[in-house]
């Protein structure tokens, strides 16, 4: 634990003294939310009467997707600089270079979705949910940030460049506009329409979004937790594979 | 901890990376509190060897113990007994030197990280940079600052994997100076290094790694005797490591 405690003290001052990591994880989010609630929200028929409540899950998703490619690059530097060689070498408990890593995106993450939910509530975003349902809103978030950080934990270990390193990210930050986080998915012509409505961020944002309405979340739940579990299995696994071919 | 023998002990190491074969049975020891310079051109195995000696890879065949511990059956004992300064510095570019050394501090759990940290950036010559970060250091400081992590918890052996590569003539004279101290305190150094001078300058023994295997190992002095005495001639003058090194690798 003491190991761990290092490491995530180490790497949180990474996220802390970076301006730029900072501004992609919170402002670029924000800037979403501003643009899409005074630009385009005027023009989006939702069914609902409060367009930011309707926007904020898929926005915080945005962000958390943007977060963890600064998992990689963080990673991916310490590979290149020789201090993950330094850790191993070291009388410590050598899991936690990984998770230390694996932390901070959960705390980073969750920091800027904070963030990002009082800027919410500024423009007008307004929930009616219980403690539980609040908690149920951040496990949710939770385990998606730690399925995607164990992804960006194997662009991490294997990439040849910073660039490479953080790339995977892009797909799954635009994962969100081709889903109902900004628009219902019933005027999308069919085959984008199938597409939406079938991949993750539909199900943990309707998920996310019923919890907050305090509406029934129905399967939603379920299929979102199968693909945050379904994803963090995999990509774990990938992630180790890849850690024990470079830890021989 | 601190165990009888030497404190470093590699007999038949062999590895292999697919079809090229690295180290083709290396065999060596290193008596404690001394130093020890592997010598040979890049790609010679060097680092293929100090990561075996650093349990941070695995040997195809062959042993190998440091302080006592083998590296494959116990690497939590062999990682308490060493420190490793890496080919290029492995330290946090986004930290102040300060910060690097507490961290790795409390890595090792010593009692007070931070009266150690202070001391070791007075002794480094890092004080007044302390509170910098070390994305500002040159490439010398960066060195000290690497070496000095190294030194925290008093671990019985260092490795130094070619300690003065990139540097500037006088960053290699402080990093120089910085070893010779170490091993004057008792610490054993096992340094590989290209540079001929700085295995002549530094080591006690030296041994020259060459196409997978030790081909010759002693002293200087020892080293000097392979060759013919000089012949009569009107100066006299002993061969340098350098004309040493040349002859026994040209022959093979």
């Amino acid at each position: 634990m003491n190991d761990i405690r290092v490491m995530l003290g180490r790497s949180m001052r990474h996220v802390t003294r970076s301006l730029d990591t900072i501004i992609t994880v919170t402002i670029m989010p924000i800037a979403f939310l501003l643009l899409f609630r005074y630009v385009f929200g005027g023009a989006i028929q939702t069914g609902t009467d409060n367009y930011t409540n309707y926007l904020m899950p898929g926005v915080l998703l945005i962000a958390i997707a943007s977060g963890i490619s600064y998992t990689a690059f963080r990673l991916f530097m310490d590979m290149k600089s020789g201090i993950f060689e330094r850790f191993h070498s070291m009388p410590i408990a050598r899991s936690s270079v990984l998770w230390g890593h694996v932390l901070t995106s959960l705390v980073s993450n969750a920091i800027s979705v904070v963030v990002i939910m009082l800027v919410g509530l500024i423009m007008g975003f307004r929930s009616s949910a219980g403690v539980l349902a609040w908690l149920g809103v951040a496990g949710i978030l939770a385990l998606f940030t730690l399925a995607l950080t164990w992804l960006a934990v194997i662009p991490g270990l294997t990439a040849s460049t910073p660039d490479g390193a953080s790339a995977f990210s892009y797909p799954l930050v635009f994962l969100p506009f081709v889903s109902s986080a900004f628009v219902p998915t019933g005027t999308m012509p069919g085959p984008v329409r199938v597409f939406a409505e079938n991949q993750p961020v539909t199900a943990i944002v309707n998920a996310i979004r019923s919890l907050f309405e305090q509406q029934p979340v129905g399967n939603d739940i379920w299929i979102a937790l199968a693909w945050c579990a379904g994803i963090l299995v995999v990509a774990y696994g990938f992630a180790m594979a890849a850690y024990r071919r470079k830890i021989a | 901890m601190e165990k009888q023998g030497p404190a470093i002990r590699v007999s038949g190491l062999r590895k292999s990376y697919q079809k090229l074969e690295v180290l083709k049975g290396v065999d060596f020891e290193v008596a404690r509190g001394s130093i020890y310079a592997l010598l040979g051109s890049n790609g010679a195995g060097k680092t293929t060897i100090v990561r075996i000696l650093s349990t941070l890879l695995q040997a195809d065949d062959g042993d190998a113990s440091v302080n006592g511990f083998d590296v494959v059956a116990e690497p939590a004992r062999v990682r308490e007994s060493i420190s490793l300064t890496g080919q290029f510095a492995a330290v946090d570019e986004i930290l102040t030197g300060r910060e690097n050394l507490v961290m790795i501090g409390r890595l090792r759990r010593i009692d007070d990280p931070r009266r150690t940290a202070d001391e070791l950036l007075e002794r480094f010559g890092l004080a007044e940079a302390a509170g910098r970060r070390v994305a500002t250091y040159s490439g010398g400081m960066r060195r000290r600052l690497d070496i000095a992590m190294s030194l925290i918890g008093d671990p019985p052996v260092i490795f130094l994997d070619e300690p003065t590569t990139g540097l500037d003539p006088e960053g290699r004279l402080e990093v120089w100076q910085v070893i010779q101290k170490l091993a004057h305190g008792g610490t054993t150094i096992l340094l590989t290094t290209q540079y001929l001078d700085e295995a002549e300058k530094l080591a006690d023994r030296i041994a020259i790694l060459h196409d997978g295997t030790i081909i010759v190992s002693g002293t200087l002095a020892e080293l000097r005797e392979l060759l013919p005495p000089a012949k009569v001639e009107y100066v006299e003058r002993q061969p340098t490591l350098e004309e040493i090194f040349l002859a026994i690798v040209g022959q093979r």
